[in-house]
């Protein structure tokens, strides 16, 4: 099963996320967070990224959801980091992060490939909120 | 002209000056950002010099790469990873050297820059660190056959340039650039503390090599 990563300056945004995310998929998918600093600070730590998508790599891959700017350069750094049966099999999405991660949760548990929930994920972009 | 012990000696001195600039750094910061870039630099240096300062008999590289190690996962903010990668990228560069002469200072800069922009995906101009620092290579590039002492000098006054440069353009990049025209006036953080790592460096370098 593709496992989930959320990365967010925010551990309250992160967490706030899961709680949403679990409410739906109810502890099927491997979905884990890396969120703020080792001394809980607002930021992003590419070490923290890195065990993370190490932990929840079962071998399917891992899509990665982001927030704000530096969560997306320490997710790369993360990946650049990985070792390389890990690297090309993880991926970051270009899309909203709780929307995305909602989709991505759900569409993991229904045991869709990599590729796919990457881009079912990315076309959140595309729904309207007001219809 | 500069050895491991240096070097490292060069790294604590970068991180007291970038302590002593905490409150400037976060003012700027808090201006057009985030208000942590004080803070998060000098929690990272700090963690910089705690893990290296028992690296004198290491070469230069793997003194430059657990620097860049080091600020990937303790600074927190954008400068994070776009440090993190200028250092991992400069101690690439130099490898396994216990002695950096001007060339290998002039490489590693290079080499840090190149990082800074691919990692930033930021040219200069978008208000970032790249307006100081590439400015600074380009300097001392262009001064090199006027001897060693006038390069630096003239790298040091460029980064200056380059950081006031960033008051009159719009931010492009990171947090600053959701401000948009909002962001004119207001000093980068990043360009800053570029500005002042490339000074120290260069003023301890000057005193102590009697250039």
């Amino acid at each position: 099963m593709v496992g989930i990563l959320l990365v967010s300056h925010s551990s309250k945004i992160a967490q706030g996320t899961l709680e949403l995310v679990e409410q739906m998929t109810k502890g099927k998918v491997r979905i884990d967070i890396a969120a703020g600093t080792a001394d809980n600070r607002l930021g992003t730590d590419a070490g923290m990224i890195k065990q993370k998508i190490e932990k929840i790599h079962s071998g399917d891959g891992v899509l990665v959801l982001v927030d704000l700017g530096s969560a997306v350069m320490s997710t790369e750094l993360a990946i650049e980091k990985l070792d390389e049966s890990l690297r090309s099999t993880t991926l970051i999405a270009d899309a909203p992060f709780v929307e995305g991660a909602v989709v991505a949760a759900l569409e993991a548990s229904f045991g869709k490939s990599l590729e796919e929930v990457k881009k079912l994920t990315e076309d959140v972009k595309k729904y309207s909120k007001l219809g | 002209m500069v050895n491991s012990r240096e070097l490292i000696q060069i790294l604590t001195e970068i991180n007291k000056k970038l302590a002593e600039n905490k409150e400037y750094l976060t003012q700027l910061d808090s201006a057009i950002g985030d208000a942590d870039h004080g803070i998060n630099m000098s929690k990272g240096f700090k963690a910089v010099v705690d893990r290296i300062s028992q690296m004198q008999d290491k070469d230069c590289g793997s003194i430059l790469k657990t620097t860049g190690m080091t600020l990937v996962s303790t600074v927190g903010g954008a400068s994070g990873p776009l440090y993190g990668t200028a250092f991992m990228r400069a101690g690439q560069v130099v490898g396994s050297k216990t002695e950096l002469n001007f060339d290998d200072f002039v490489s590693l800069l290079e080499a840090a820059l190149e990082g800074i922009k691919l990692r930033g995906k930021a040219q200069k101009g978008e208000k970032t660190i790249v307006d100081s620092l590439e400015p600074a290579v380009e300097a001392i590039k262009e001064h090199k056959k006027q001897g060693e002492a006038i390069a630096l000098k003239r790298a040091v006054e460029a980064a200056k340039e380059g950081m006031e440069y960033t008051k009159k353009i719009i931010a492009r990049k990171g947090r600053a650039s959701y401000l948009g025209e909002r962001s004119l006036g207001h000093q980068d953080p990043g360009a800053t503390s570029c500005y002042l790592m490339l000074k120290t460096m260069v003023d301890w370098i000057t005193e102590n090599k009697g250039l």
